[in-house]
């Protein structure tokens, strides 16, 4: 495995800065109300996270699997028996070994992909989904023998210093998420994720030109799991800020799987716009039934309308645009890019002076 | 040992019957997947949006029982029609897992479309049939089971026996059979595509009404109705995709073994291990017979 920082392009690096400074200075300075990071911005980066996850072994080594969230909960729940148990790991440590923790899940669960496909194999990762939140659930020690079902998770300790406010807790999912990101992006680049879509494109072809499908596929379930479980932890400790397996019921899988799908299957940015999308909606339409129509709506209700559109636009863009909002942003700036470049303007410029 | 040995006849009993109730929402399954190689994941929401709407028929309006399920029924026939043609229709040439999809989201259409006609509370649905064991057979067999296990046996082999014959011995049945084997020439040589994927869904929306019944007098009519037929998952995977018996078999073999392992071997880890036990069950089908016991051999060409 070549490292390919080097093949960064000048787009890529100023997207990058772009991010950077919208994240870490200009989101800091003009938000200072508690409730967007504590309801929005926190759970987005957790989320996004997850669906990376799920991106890197739908998106990009093709395999279906409907089991985030379980592998989130065994990243949560490491984190929290890691920080009681072994304190000297240190905050940064824990979740690396957390991650690790999930990881070893993933390649658990995800044997069965060399055997099976498609709805085959969604059904077996349905069993990490049950299994390991039943795990949790029925032996104490993983919840520290605590009888109320739901555990406070211990407050964030980086080098002595507490992350406790919403803004520190903020910057600390922004450092994970960024540069587990950057990570992914690399493998997503490089001969890894060149493997993986070998895999999804044709495995008996990429098999053929002598790229191991036990090695890819494993491989791609325990990084996916990986970043799981850091996403659960994450979730867990700076955004639940309790611990309860109910947390990632299978509800959340779905979640989880309709962020990579509506997002765009196949990217990374795809993760980010699709877990806002899925977070944002929600809150766009309950303040829209407060405000228009003055809480004549019942709550029930709305949320049930919520769902009939997340399913119906599942639908739709299955039907037209199956690479999901990724896609529809990139046809987006290649139609204003392409009438926006200087070449373009220069020759509408010179075919108008020849018409006047 | 003649005590013992009753107990474990009385689980087997109960859990081959509790099975049948698999079976019914797995047949579902399996009709549109034989009649369309198409897997539709909303089965179980269409359990849940059909008995939900069958209950609002008849708890909301005072309609009787039987004009309930005729409407239920044609409600599942109109929803068959929508999908047909806003869903499956526009993805005739998409890859298998696009429409998987596509079809999780109609899932979350009727779910979403069922809570807001008729409210998210648990409904009681009382069939006239108690879920308590038979005095002729406790007093006889000394074996305790319940009269709605042995109703949901009795009507899951009816469908069975109906649908088998169905698609054995009926021009309908062979045109199914046809376009579930390659849907271009069935329908170069004039089978109506639409009419049969029409057919086939409205009849998976109608057993997904007789499950959903079924279910709904154990349970409650709830939401949580919806990850039960995610069991009728593994029921498949045992018993084969495409197969009418298979489904059956399965469903008897995941109900059985899952209540045997929770009385015997449950105890020991504290319980309620058949929330996962099944999908492990599948696991090991899938390593050692992907295909299920009666399904056809899974071949894939290069």
């Amino acid at each position: 495995m070549k490292p390919v920082f080097m093949t960064y392009t000048k787009k890529d690096l100023i997207n990058l800065a772009v991010c950077m400074v919208l994240s870490v200075l200009i989101i800091p300075t003009f938000i200072k109300t508690e409730y967007w990071y504590t309801s929005i911005l926190i759970p987005w980066l957790c989320l996004a996270l997850a669906t990376i996850g799920q991106q890197i072994v739908m998106g990009y080594t093709g395999q279906l699997a409907l089991g985030a969230a379980g592998f989130m909960a065994a990243g949560a729940f490491a984190m929290f028996n890691l920080i009681l148990r072994v304190p000297e790991l240190g905050f940064i440590g824990s979740l690396a070994v957390s991650g690790l923790i999930a990881a070893a899940f993933g390649i658990l669960f995800g044997l069965p992909s060399l055997k099976v496909r498609g709805i085959y194999l969604m059904v077996a990762t349905l069993a990490s989904q049950f299994f390991i939140i039943w795990m949790i659930d029925k032996f104490g020690w993983f919840k520290n023998y605590d009888s109320s079902g739901i555990i406070t998770a211990q407050d964030i300790v980086i080098l002595g210093k507490p992350f406790t406010t919403p803004l520190a807790m903020y910057f600390v999912c922004l450092a994970v998420t960024a540069v587990l990101t950057l990570l992914a992006m690399n493998m997503a680049r490089g001969s890894t994720g060149r493997n993986w879509m070998a895999v999804r494109d044709m495995d008996i072809a990429a098999e053929s030109m002598g790229v191991s499908l036990l090695k890819t596929k494993v491989q791609a379930f325990a990084i996916s799991a990986f970043y799981c479980g850091v996403a659960g932890a994450l979730f867990a400790f700076c955004y639940l800020k309790s611990l309860e397996p109910v947390a990632f019921d299978i509800k959340l899988s779905f979640k989880i799987l309709f962020m990579c799908i509506l997002g765009g299957l196949g990217t990374i940015n795809g993760a980010f716009i699709g877990a806002a999308f899925i977070l944002l909606f929600p809150v766009l339409l309950n303040s829209v039934g407060n405000n228009v129509f003055h809480g004549a709506i019942d709550a029930t209700i709305i949320s049930s309308i919520e769902q009939v559109i997340f399913g119906l636009l599942m639908i739709i863009f299955m039907i037209y645009e199956p690479l999901g909002m990724a896609k529809l942003w990139e046809n987006l700036k290649q139609k204003f890019g392409s009438k926006l470049t200087s070449s373009n303007i220069k020759n509408l410029k010179s075919s108008l002076s020849k018409k006047f | 040992m003649v005590d013992e040995l009753l107990f474990f006849m009385e689980v087997l009993v109960g859990g081959l019957l509790a099975g049948t109730m698999y079976s019914l929402v797995a047949l579902g399954f399996v009709l549109i997947f034989k009649a369309s190689a198409t897997f539709n994941f909303s089965q179980g929401a269409m359990v849940f949006f059909s008995v939900l709407a069958f209950c609002g028929f008849m708890q909301d309006f005072n309609i009787p029982f039987v004009l309930a399920f005729i409407l239920a029924a044609l409600l599942m026939v109109v929803v068959g029609l929508c999908t047909e043609r806003l869903v499956l229709r526009p993805l005739m040439n998409a890859s298998e897992d696009t429409v998987l999809m596509a079809t999780i989201g109609l899932g979350y259409v009727l779910e979403g479309l069922a809570q807001a006609a008729w409210g998210v509370e648990v409904r009681r649905l009382d069939l006239g049939i108690g879920d308590f064991p038979v005095p002729w057979i406790a007093d006889n067999l000394k074996l305790f089971i319940s009269a709605l296990d042995i109703t949901a046996g009795l009507v899951a082999a009816i469908m069975i026996i109906g649908l088998f014959l169905l698609f054995k011995y009926t021009k309908i049945g062979l045109g199914l059979r046809a376009v579930a084997d390659d849907a271009g020439a069935a329908s170069s040589i004039g089978i109506p595509l639409k009419h049969i994927m029409l057919l086939v869904w409205s009849a998976a929306g109608v057993v997904a009404l007789v499950a959903g019944m079924m279910w709904g007098a154990r349970a409650g009519v709830q939401f949580a109705l919806v990850d039960l037929a995610l069991k009728a998952l593994p029921v498949l995977i045992i018993g084969g995709f495409s197969s009418i018996p298979g489904a059956i078999v399965g469903g008897l073999i995941i109900g059985a073994t899952e209540k045997i392992l929770e009385v015997y071997i449950g105890p020991f880890f504290g319980g309620a291990i058949e929330g996962w036990a099944p999908y492990v069950l599948a696991i090991f089908f899938l390593l050692y017979r992907p295909e299920g016991l009666f399904g056809e051999k899974i071949i894939r060409r290069v």
